[in-house]
């Protein structure tokens, strides 16, 4: 099969690294070549993050460029505006509601655009977008917005909730795991 | 069992499998991970350094000894360990030794892309290059076989895209490295002329008969295409990129070895295309070569340029094939770049540089964000140490007037890897300087590594730690004071006295890194909007957790730790009691 691109981003901080890792694992489980690049170091200090999943029968780029991305799994709403470019005709844009101002907009430098929900639809992709900041509160903690996603994203795929549930119990800390899988669930059927 | 691993993370499993027990490092973005990984095994010695030379010595000896060793740096951290370098190529090795070097093509996180191969050449040294965490973990064990084979240190080079990727890799088990018995040997290792002059053809008969194992190596290998019209060279993730394009269109010549490269080869994959293009990221190195061996029908850097890094868009472009686009939004989106955390202890001590308008020499660290709008607090960035040395000539050559309003800003980890050296500078040669030691007691911009000064080591067991008030004064420093950064006035009576005095002065600025799960926080302070006339003071904080909106503060309660720097400047009570 021909590789398929998903993209997550976010800012750093908010555990876009924690869906990369669950989704690279249960892709490799279900027999793909996976190739998941991330980013460490100075971009993570609050920066706008992105980390590229990869699958199918042979991967070479571990990266994901413009028009090639089947999903963006987005964690804040002007990420997504940022990133929808990567998107191929017709590819989903999954994103969170939730806005955190850039540096430059608290400053004053910009201004964070306007009605960008309502822009985005007019791409020639789907958009997919949901308050997972307040179905994360709803499980416990805010810090489970990546769950939430994940759990959305799940509809999209084929593998069964046993499979993702296995993921899930390897990747994530087992004092949170409860607080996880809610999150999880509630993303799945939002 | 198939699993996936960083190409980092692989690396250190290579150097487990292989039997190497000794690593000595300093973090670097993109290296850092090698030697944690590494340190997982309980087989495997693994230390942090004060700094790469350091390392680089304590690996060698380690080699010395008899043991299979590593040593792991970023490609800046190749310049500070470049004296051992060159001359360790002399010695070569006793057990294996491997350096790790991890380029950062694109500057994700770093304050230049120099090109590590050049190290390999100038230094005459065999260099390994993996295109994935496969080859990773595969070309660290091979890596450890040259060594002993060709008695030669060996470069494992690195790039972002390989070390902080994951992909598919089968490990295997530890193959335990009988150590060799140490015999002292005066002509092999010490390097006085009439043994180095003895060496030097060793050496030069040692990279022709890696040239020679270069010609029929396995890594380095000819994947044929359908279309010989165009033959392409590429090695790292170039290779990656090439594949991901062309498919099996044309011939790739895949190179995993980039030091000394194969020349028949080259010459016989020329020979089979109408037209070689190199396809390499930074300098045209192959290229070079290839022209140097009389390949004509050659082209790399006339498409491809020596700045930043490829993707597949890119490659496809300059191969004249399909390239993908997708529709952006008609619309500008504002950057995020990235800030001091909320909470940072560095953000205080900047208010109070940027409030007395001082210039601050800077240094390598998170504090580098000190130099990012609104606060652009910082004057410069250079290198490991820069700021303490260069602090002191530009005071000497410029007077006291100068000196007065002229500061250094330095971490710990930073401090301890190369600014102490420029301190003893100051206090020998008297310069009135006075510098900031930024302590958050952690290297923080590489992920909370530990260091000489937090008093644990990289296993995280407790150590020594050492007293940086007592190694200031033991340099000959007498003014050396301490200071709280979430206290704004304390930062400003202690810049103030320092920058007066007229001996050299340190000022430590002491809190810990706002992230260390240790470090408890009191919580989100409260905002009251009614109290607030919206003069934006507490916004000259750059915090990210501080917002006006409609004329009013706002305090995001997901990012606010409850530092209290905002409450300091607010005069109306509109951030909390």
């Amino acid at each position: 099969m021909e590789t398929k691109n998903i993209m997550i981003v976010g800012v750093g901080g908010q555990g876009t690294l924690l869906a990369s890792k669950l989704l690279g694992r249960i892709l490799l489980e279900n027999g793909y070549d996976v190739k998941v690049s991330e980013v460490h170091g100075m971009s993570q200090r609050g920066g706008s993050v992105v980390t590229y999943v990869r699958y199918g029968d042979k991967v070479y780029s571990p990266i994901i460029d413009k028009g090639e991305a089947d999903f963006v799994l987005s964690f804040e709403l002007l990420e997504a505006a940022r990133w929808a470019e990567y998107l191929k005709e017709g590819g989903v844009l999954l994103t969170n509601t939730q806005k955190i101002n850039p540096m430059p907009v608290i400053t004053g430098a910009a201004e964070y655009p306007k009605a960008l929900e309502e822009k985005l639809t007019a791409l020639p992709i789907r958009l997919d977008a949901m308050d997972a900041l307040g179905l994360a509160l709803k499980a416990g903690s805010a810090k489970a917005v990546n769950l939430v996603l994940l759990g959305r994203l799940s509809r999209y795929f084929h593998f069964t909730d046993e499979q993702w549930q296995d993921a899930i119990e390897k990747s994530v800390p087992a004092k949170f795991l409860e607080l996880n899988k809610k999150a999880f669930a509630l993303g799945a059927e939002a | 069992m198939k699993t996936l691993m960083l190409g980092n993370e692989a690396a250190a499993r290579g150097l487990y499998e292989a039997g190497c027990s000794f690593v000595s490092s300093y973090p670097g973005t993109p290296s850092t991970e090698i030697t944690e990984c590494a340190a997982k095994y309980p087989e495997i010695y693994a230390e942090w350094a004060p700094n790469e030379k350091v390392a680089m010595e304590a690996a060698f000896g380690a080699s010395l000894a008899g043991y299979r060793s590593f040593c792991g740096m970023k490609h800046v951290g190749l310049n500070v360990a470049a004296d051992p370098l060159f001359t360790l190529s002399y010695t070569g090795v006793r057990g294996g030794l491997v350096i790790g070097v991890a380029d950062d093509a694109g500057m994700h996180s770093s304050q230049n892309e120099q090109d590590s191969r050049h190290y390999a050449i100038a230094a005459k040294l065999p260099m390994l290059e993996p295109s994935d965490a496969a080859e990773s973990l595969a070309f660290a064990k091979l890596a450890y076989e040259i060594s002993e084979k060709f008695d030669t240190p060996v470069l494992l080079k690195m790039c972002t895209r390989v070390a902080h990727s994951q992909s598919v890799v089968e490990p295997s088990d530890r193959q335990e490295f009988t150590p060799v018995p140490y015999e002292k040997n005066i002509a092999k290792f010490v390097m006085m002329p009439a043994c180095a002059k003895a060496r030097h053809p060793i050496v030069e008969q040692r990279t022709l008969s890696l040239q020679a194992w270069a010609e029929t190596a396995e890594i380095n290998r000819v994947e044929d295409g359908t279309d010989h019209s165009i033959g392409l060279i590429a090695s790292s993730t170039s290779y990656q990129y090439v594949k991901e394009v062309c498919g099996d269109r044309y011939p790739v010549l895949k190179l995993g070895m980039v030091n000394p490269l194969p020349v028949k080869k080259i010459q016989e994959f020329a020979k089979s295309v109408e037209k070689v293009i190199v396809v390499e990221e930074l300098d045209g190195i192959i290229e070079a070569h290839c022209r140097a061996i009389g390949v004509q029908n050659v082209a790399g850097k006339e498409l491809f340029g020596c700045i930043g890094e490829f993707g597949q868009n890119y490659v496809a472009e300059k191969l004249g094939m399909p390239v993908h686009s997708g529709k952006k939004l008609d619309e500008a989106i504002p950057g995020r770049p990235p800030v001091m955390c909320a909470g940072c202890p560095h953000r205080g001590l900047f208010y109070t540089l940027k409030k007395n308008k001082l210039t601050v020499l800077g240094d390598i660290g998170c504090y580098t964000l000190g130099a990012a709008a609104p606060l652009a607090a910082i004057d410069t960035t250079i290198c490991m140490g820069a700021s303490v040395s260069g602090l002191h000539g530009f005071n000497k050559a410029s007077g006291e007037k100068n000196a007065a309003h002229t500061v250094a800003v330095i971490g710990d980890s930073t401090f301890m890897h190369s600014g102490v050296t420029g301190l003893i500078n100051i206090a020998y040669n008297e310069s009135t300087s006075t510098v900031i030691i930024l302590d958050n007691s952690i290297t923080g911009m590489t992920g909370h590594q530990q260091n000489p000064t937090t008093g644990f080591n990289l296993k995280g067991d407790p150590c020594t730690k050492i007293d940086l008030e007592a190694l200031c004064h033991a340099v000959g420093i007498r003014r050396v004071r301490v200071v709280d950064p979430y206290d704004l006035a304390a930062c400003d009576k202690a810049v103030k006295e320092e920058l007066a005095a007229d001996e050299p002065s340190v000022i430590i600025s002491r809190r810990p890194c706002a992230l260390l799960k240790y470090v408890k926080h009191p919580g989100p302070i409260e905002a009251k909007p009614e109290k607030c006339v919206g003069c934006k003071s507490c916004m000259k904080l750059g915090c990210p957790a501080i917002s006006v909106t409609g004329g009013k503060v706002q305090i995001d309660n997901t990012l606010c730790t409850g530092c209290g720097l905002c409450r300091q400047l607010c005069h109306k009570g509109a951030l909390g009691e």
